[in-house]
This record gives C-alpha cells, structure tokens and sequence, in this order.
C-alpha cells in the first residue's frame, strides 16, 4: 500500500527504516540484511572504515545505487572533534549528510546536548545536512530545530538495549510539536517497538543491533521493512480510539439531573 | 582524588575472608539480579560458583554479543625494548637476567610496523621495559610520532608516567595505556619488585589516576594471575575500575587477565590457575559490567582460545612477538614470555570467520582526537 514518502532536506526515502551497519558477523550478510531490509539510509562509523582504502571492505558492501550513506561520528567527545571529524567524513565519502553523534559517556554512550547542538549549529554553517542523536529532550529537539538541522534523532531507550520505547512519553511531545522529521535511533529491539513508533507518528526509525545480532539477520531485516511499513500504513488510516473497559453503569448519579 | 583510600578501606584479608565465605545462595542472588553490585562479583568469583559455571557462560555470551555484536577487534604488540631498570621476578626482561638488550630506531619501528601493516593491523600495542634514561618519555613521543601515520590507534604499554608526560604523548596520537598492577598485595608486590622504580607501589596504584586526569581515552587494567589468590586480586581489579569509572567517566576501560608464563630462569607461578577457573572469571567480569572490554593474549593455547572467546571477550592479539625486533628486525632474540599461541593472524582471522565473527581489523580513526 502507498504511504507519503517521507522527504529529509530535499531528498525522498520510500523506505522509513534507516539502518546502522556495525555488530554484523561479515560484511557479506550485512549487504544482504540491509538489501532486505529495503533501507534507503545507512549509517557508518567513520572509526569503522579505512578512507583512504578504495577497497575497504564495508564501503564495498555498501555501494549499492538504493543506499546512501549517512557517516557518523561515533568515538568523538566533543563538538570540536565532530566538526573536525564530519569535515574528514564529507571528503572522504563524499557526502554532506552526517548523523551527529557526541558521546563522552563511552559505558551508555549517552549523546552530550550541549556539544551537540554547539556543533550542529556550526555544521549547518558549513553546509551540512545534520541529524543528531540525541536525548528524547523535546526543548532540545526544538533548539536543534531552531539551528537548522534536517530531522532529530531522539533515542527510544539506551543505544544496542534493546529495550524498546521506554522514552515514549517524551517522543510523543516531539513529535507532536516537531517541524523537521522525527527519526526514533536506538533501542528499537523488535519489529513490534518499530511499529509502535511508526503508529505514533514517528517519521522513520535506524535500527542495527536488533538486525545484526538477531538469530537470523537477513529474516530479521524483513521482518522490521514490513513492520515499519505497517507502522506507516497505521499511522496515516488513523488508529481507532481504545475501547473503554469500564462497565455501563445503569444509573447515573452524576448526570441524572440533564434528564 | 584517588582510588587509596578506597583501596585502603578493603584489607587484604578481609576481602579474601569474604570472597571465599560466599554461598550458592549468594551466587543464585548474583545470577538473578539484574544490576550487579561488587558484593554479586565476589559471589560469581568465589568458588561456590564453580557449579554454575555454564550458567554464567550462556549469560556471559549474550550479554557480549548484545553489546559488541558478532565482532572481534584484533591487536598487535610491537616491542620497543626490552632494556629495563627493574627486577621483577617473573619477567623476561628484568634487570638481572642476561640477554642483549635492544632499543629499536626509528628505521626499525617503521621496518616492524610494514610487516604488520602487511598483516593487516591497524591498531598496535607499543611495549618496552622501563629504562627511563633510553627508553624515557622523549623516545615515547619519538615512537609515537613515527607509527602515528601508519596506524588508526595506537596503545601503550610502557613504565607509568606521571600526568604530564600523558599530557605530552596524548596530543600525538596516544588513544590508550596498559597499565597492569600485577598484584594488589602490597607485601607481596614488594618480593615482586624488590629493585627499580617499579618497587612503588603507589605510585603505580595511581597510575590510573594520573591517565584519567590526563585525559587518556582508553585505559587497561588488570593482574598478572598467578603472583598471589586470584580472585582477591581481580575484586581489587573490579574495586578500581569502579572507581575509575565513577570518576573518570569519559574515558574507555578494558581488562586482561594474564596468566603468568614461564620465562628465561623465573619464577614458577605461586598459585595456578585452571582453564575452569579463567572461564569463571571472564564471565564474572562480563557479568558486573556489560560494557568493559575484555581482551585475551597468545598467552593462552590455541584450543582453549577458540573456545573461550565466545564467552565474553572482546579483543585478542594474534601473530605476536614479545621482543623487540621479532617482527623484522632480529627475529631470533629472546622473547619477553612463551606466547602459546603461534597462529597467524590470518589463521586466528579465520578461526574467527568459522565461530561467525567478523575479526575487525579498524575501530579508530586518527581524525577521532
């Protein structure tokens, strides 16, 4: 079934399932659990791939015509660093997109707001399209907004979890007062955790450690593409209102007076 | 701050009392527990927990495998030198055993480092003795500014320095220091090293301290197994990487657990330790703290390695040589240790694609810092 394609800084994605490519067993069953998975955006750690290898064995999985790269920048710790490192990512792979990402905290590898949005708004001046990761902070997410990033990536609980949407109560704020796409990064542990996030209005999901680490990646991998298009599919038919559980009562003490 | 008067508040024998009083019930409560505390640790270390040894195992497995995913990160030593001030009783390189002493050149370490390159490593270990006259903090920066354009990370396992000396190397592409306390006996230390700046037990106690303070990215702790009772020594070893991640909280840890080898004329170890006994405490590690890393030497024999990398570990070393110069240079000179595992690494890189794990050769970039 058809769903509104959803459009980050000009660019349009069928597909609302972002993918990471780290924890893979081989390169070889990466490439065919992110081709089942129909992901149109991947992401790569810089520290992960050899730029200066035109063979490197992760880019060569991935050049694929349906996958762009999103590079990240996972290991620094602070903005200068993520400047330093995002300018080395758009040269070397040739793209302005970059998933901001500043964890000082390697043990959660819990983001930095303050470092983040310190870089953001300097890499939006150099021209990048920025997606950060970041806490599920709806003010934040609106300072991040306001410096001109290209969609939020709020977690859904702490990253390679698993845990699902502990955050939910604050993603739905964010999205509901979001004016750049919301992209729900890590934690996502299940095909069900994705969907749920869809349903509520989530623009898209990046998921990898559920994929890579699941028994069977590349059955995984489709598992979360029909997920997240049911998600989606959900979402715009608009979900009927939960039923009440509470018995009619056959006397009402509270409005027997309208009658 | 420091870690001593942590330290000093958990006597010796005190600690070893509690360990070895642990009961099933305590290991049962620690396996159950969803958060591990240092008194669970001293259950799944002690030897009640022998029985549930294939327990902790299984969780072992899943939890690595949760964090670090179907990947292995590969390292490799390359020795500097081998001249050394200190009398350990253990080592290979200590002061009063004879051997022709070598300090590489900068046309060697670059002649070591092709060969590994041609291996395909991309992080390498930078190891010496302690001769601070030769092998000071001048031949360190000297080294790293040489290997610096030839590798993502580079790690050091050298003679503590003090927290300027951190602050110097840093900037030229110092990620990580080993910094292994060998035993947290204080008396025992002493008969250790009973000659050389190593003799300080406190001031490598608070080595670490000074790395945090520096700004050290990763550091590596752990025991030279085998000097004193394991398992009191490696709770001090989880005691202050409890503390150091409290209080230096950006910085990276991993540990290592070597067993003591036989060397050149040395001592032979005063407490053995068993293959069931390793595994127990891997799985413990992994079990109090799911993120540390856990790296695993040539030390150990091939069968036992294969094996027991599913249970916990996170980074092994492959190909080694424990002289300086054994890569290239003067490959027949006498070696640090035994290494038990004499594999190449494009063997132990296929061993590692067999158990389905992706050896990863790169997991740094020299434009992170």
């Amino acid at each position: 079934m058809k769903t509104q394609p959803l459009v980050i800084a000009g660019r349009t994605f069928t597909s609302r399932l972002f993918t990471g490519t780290g924890k893979f067993s081989s390169s070889a069953l990466m490439e065919e659990a992110l081709l089942a998975s129909g992901s149109e955006l991947v992401t790569v750690a810089l520290k992960r791939v050899d730029v200066a290898n035109a063979d490197d064995d992760i880019l060569r999985h991935l050049s694929h015509p349906q996958f762009s790269l999103l590079p990240n920048t996972s290991g620094v710790r602070t903005a200068k660093e993520a400047v330093f490192a995002a300018q080395l990512a758009r040269e070397a792979l040739e793209t302005n997109w970059l998933k901001l990402e500043i964890h000082p905290d390697p043990k959660y590898l819990l983001p930095d707001p303050i470092e983040t949005l310190k870089a953001a708004e300097e890499l939006v001046k150099l021209g990048f399209v920025v997606l950060p990761y970041i806490h599920a902070d709806p003010v934040l997410c609106k300072r991040l907004e306001g410096v001109g990033v290209a969609a939020v990536m709020p977690l859904g609980s702490p990253i390679g979890s698993n845990k699902g949407l502990l955050t939910r109560e604050f993603l739905e704020i964010i999205i509901g007062q979001s004016r750049v796409p919301v992209v729900v990064d890590a934690g996502i542990g299940a095909p069900s955790h994705a969907a749920a996030a869809l349903e509520m209005g989530a623009d898209a999901v990046l998921v990898n450690t559920a994929i890579a680490v699941a028994g069977q990646p590349v059955a995984m991998a489709h598992a979360f593409r029909l997920a997240v298009e049911a998600g989606r599919v959900a979402y715009e038919a608009r979900l009927a209102a939960p039923t009440a559980h509470a018995e009619a009562v056959a006397s009402s003490p509270l409005t027997a007076f309208l009658d | 701050m420091s870690f001593r008067p942590i330290f000093e508040a958990h006597p010796w024998d005190d600690i070893k009392a509690s360990i070895y009083a642990k009961t099933s019930a305590d290991v049962e409560r620690a396996l159950a527990a969803p958060r591990r505390t240092l008194d669970d640790f001293k259950a799944l270390i002690s030897p009640a927990a022998a029985p549930y040894l294939e327990q902790m195992a299984q969780l072992s497995h899943r939890l690595t495998q949760k964090r670090f995913g179907n990947t292995m990160q590969l390292y490799v030593p390359l020795y500097l030198s081998n001249e050394c001030q200190n009398i350990c009783t253990y080592c290979g390189f200590s002061l009063d055993n004879k051997l022709k002493r070598r300090t590489l050149s900068s046309v060697e370490m670059l002649a070591e480092a092709a060969v590994l390159k041609g291996w395909g490593y991309d992080h390498v270990l930078l190891v010496t003795g302690e001769a601070n006259q030769t092998v000071g903090v001048d031949y360190l920066e000297k080294a790293l500014k040489t290997l610096r354009p030839h590798f993502a990370h580079l790690s050091m396992e050298v003679q503590p320095l003090d927290e300027a000396d951190y602050v110097r190397l840093i900037p030229e592409g110092l990620n990580t220091v080993l910094v292994y306390q060998e035993t947290y006996h204080q008396e025992d230390y002493k008969k250790h090293h009973p000659k050389g700046k190593k003799s300080n037990f406190h001031y490598r106690l608070d080595t670490p301290d000074r790395l945090g303070r520096a700004g050290i990215h990763k550091m590596g702790l752990g025991v030279l197994i085998g000097l004193e009772d394991w398992r009191t020594d490696c709770f001090y070893t989880a005691l202050h990487l409890d503390y150091l991640e409290r209080t230096y909280w950006q910085t990276r840890y991993s540990l290592s657990f070597p067993r003591l080898r036989p060397a050149e004329g040395l001592l032979q170890p005063k407490v053995e330790m068993s293959n069931r006994e390793l595994v127990q405490l891997i799985c413990a590690y992994r079990l109090l703290n799911e993120e540390v890393e856990l790296s695993l030497s040539t030390r150990e024999e091939p069968a036992f390695r294969d094996q027991v990398i599913k249970l916990g570990i996170t980074s092994i070393s492959a190909g080694s040589k424990t002289n300086p110069g054994g890569y290239a240079v003067a490959p027949e000179s006498l070696e640090q240790f035994e290494i038990s595992d004499e594999r190449s690494p494009a063997e132990v890189a296929a061993m590692l694609r067999r158990q389905g794990y992706e050896p990863v050769w790169k997991d740094w970039d020299a434009a992170l810092a």
